[in-house]
């Protein structure tokens, strides 16, 4: 090594003008980018490092599921809804028997009622879960936490694999009620897992929560006004961490939850911290409603026999159904021309329409921020594009 | 906090904005939604009736889509005299009657305020031609923005006033609409004409074959 001292170079002091005065730069974020969950595409101005203009651009994932639905039977449409959002197949199943069933007026079993929640509820946890795991991947907590986070994802997968068959593709509810019973040995199972589920949460609490540098990165990041939320169909945590109290789970009762006693946890800045917290928060109820529907699961059917799911034809006109999916507000809506094909299935995805104030939760914060605050939002390019 | 009947919704929104005609279409379906018609120029001011509102604030647009209707045709059983061996009678004759298509965008409300919903509104083109048009609804609902844009994208109606109407999940290149009920797919979805294709047009006028290369540069077609 030359062991040369070097002498500092004398340089004229930086001053804001003798930047790149008035001059910005566009940079592409995405579509191969690891924290732009999936192949998605910011087109970025940017002044220095602060953010002037967004643009996010989409569609690489599109694949036109609603014409593909259009062209299916009824049936056929169920496994293909686990690849929306393939985090949560199983509430995507739950939407969409939801809206057949509001098509057709259906009823539903109360044993498959009971399913149906508990399933759902172990979605949720299994996605705020790993939701938690990005988003401090984002923030530059390389690996650990994301590996917490998936050591008890993987508990809950195991639970839908022996359930379903399958982990993540599940396909396990229908219009009517759900494909196969459970197990009691299932349900002692899922009681374990459930358990054990707050000393995890308490755990990764102490570890990341209360950081410090955690909460310099996401308090007063990503600001989303209350007003502007409502305005712009954000719905979810996202909404509730803006102080609005509107879950659907209360307000449309659906299924059996008028039944279960849990509360609606609401933030009061709206920025990226309490988006956070409400995951962590929603996490705590959803144990709270599982450990009260093991309580009071009956035994029963859990498929309604006088539906034909098969030759399933649905009266004449149409119907919108919606549930209060891990990311918010996943609606169907349907048009039954009477055929055994909807004449117009379409899906409401929630991370799809909370991307449209991306552009303004990003203005005025830097690169940096911009991973955050997306990964804050909570989106699945999978629902996104469809 | 029930919701008042769409009649009386309809009576109450045309009485505040004057000149608005609506029409309550019904669902014959158990879910029980029926829906309003507006008329495409009074539906923005029907809209902001429908949001400000203190009895309805509708605050929520959730769910936004396009369907898209074709022409159809309808029978229709007519009593039509005719002198049948110089007799009167009155016979019934079948007549076809075509409705032609259109496109609709079909908006969900709801209200967070009240807590209730959905009130289904929706708008209807003229006809299905290229560029047939509706007005915007996203300077009242934000969260129609990207909604809007993907009707546009995937059935071409153009929303007036839309402040940023482009191509939301095809590509800006891409020509038709693929949700539209006569669509046909094209034979290479990839194919984009290159300044390559002009070049190759042009090598080809240019070329002579020279069988010593053993074919490698051969780019014109084989004769026979």
């Amino acid at each position: 090594m030359n062991e040369q001292v070097l002498e500092p170079i004398e340089r004229p002091p930086t001053t804001m003008s003798s930047r790149l005065e008035g001059e910005l730069m566009e940079v592409s974020m995405g579509p191969q980018h690891p924290s732009t969950h999936g192949v998605f595409r910011m087109n970025v101005a940017l002044n220095g490092e602060i953010v002037v203009k967004l643009k996010p651009v989409f569609g690489y994932l599109h694949r036109n599921h609603e014409k593909i639905g259009e062209n299916t039977s009824y049936l056929g449409s169920m496994p293909y809804t686990d690849r929306l959002d393939y985090f949560c197949s199983m509430t995507n199943n739950w939407a969409y028997a939801l809206s057949v069933e509001k098509l057709a007026g259906i009823e539903v079993p109360e044993r498959a009622e009971y399913l149906r929640v508990i399933l759902a509820e172990l979605t949720r946890l299994q996605n705020h879960t790993s939701l938690l795991g990005f988003l401090l991947n984002d923030m530059g907590a390389w690996g650990t936490p994301l590996m917490y986070a998936f050591r008890e994802r993987e508990k809950v997968l195991d639970l839908f694999e022996s359930l379903s068959g399958s982990r993540m593709m599940c396909d396990y509810m229908r219009f009517g009620g759900c494909r196969v019973d459970a197990g009691t040995d299932w349900i002692e199972r899922a009681k374990k897992v459930v358990d054990a589920f707050p000393r995890f949460l308490d755990e990764f609490e102490n570890l990341v929560v209360s950081n410090e540098i955690l909460i310099a990165r996401t308090q007063e990041v990503g600001k989303l006004s209350a007003d502007l939320a409502i305005n712009a169909g954000i719905t979810g945590p996202m909404l509730r961490a803006c102080g609005v109290n509107y879950d659907i789970r209360k307000v449309d009762g659906y299924g059996i939850y008028p039944r279960f006693k849990f509360r609606v946890p609401l933030g009061e800045h709206g920025d990226t911290y309490d988006r956070l917290m409400m995951r962590v928060l929603e996490m705590r109820e959803s144990i709270g409603i599982l450990q009260q529907a093991f309580k009071q699961i009956p035994g029963g059917p859990v498929m309604n026999p006088k539906v034909k799911i098969r030759a399933f034809r649905p009266p004449l006109g149409e119907a919108y159904g919606r549930i209060e999916g891990p990311k918010g507000e996943l609606g169907f809506y349907l048009i039954s021309d009477g055929s055994g094909n909807p004449y117009r299935y379409r899906v409401r995805p929630p991370s799809f329409v909370n991307l449209t104030i991306l552009e303004d939760l990003c203005l005025g914060h830097t690169v940096a921020d911009v991973m955050v605050i997306l990964g804050s939002v909570d989106i699945v390019m999978g629902e996104v594009d469809r | 906090m029930a919701l008042e009947s769409l009649e009386e919704i309809k009576l109450r929104a045309e009485a505040a904005v004057p000149g608005a005609q609506i029409r309550v279409i019904p669902n014959p379906s158990p879910a029980n939604q029926p829906s309003l018609l507006l008329d495409n120029e009074r539906a923005s001011a029907v809209a902001t009736f429908l949001r400000d509102d203190p009895i309805l604030r509708l605050d929520y647009c959730s769910n936004v889509t396009g369907v898209d209707w074709l022409d159809r045709k309808v029978k229709k059983t007519i009593k039509v005299k005719k002198v049948i061996d110089g007799e009167e009678k009155e016979v019934d004759e079948t007549k076809e009657e075509l409705v032609p298509g259109y496109l609709e965008a079909v908006y969900h409300l709801f209200s967070i305020t009240h807590k209730h919903g959905p009130v289904v509104i929706r708008m209807r083109t003229a006809n299905r031609a290229r560029g047939t048009r509706l007005p915007s609804l996203t300077p009242i609902y934000r969260s129609a923005e990207f909604q809007e844009r993907e009707i546009f994208d995937l059935y071409g109606v153009h929303f007036e006033s839309h402040p940023d109407l482009r191509r939301i999940l095809m590509w800006d290149e891409f020509v038709d609409h693929p949700m539209r009920k006569d669509y046909r797919e094209p034979d290479d979805y990839e194919y984009e004409p290159t300044p390559h294709d002009d070049v190759l047009e042009k090598a080809k006028q240019h070329y002579t074959a020279r069988p010593e290369l053993d074919g490698a540069e051969s780019i014109r077609p084989q004769a026979g």
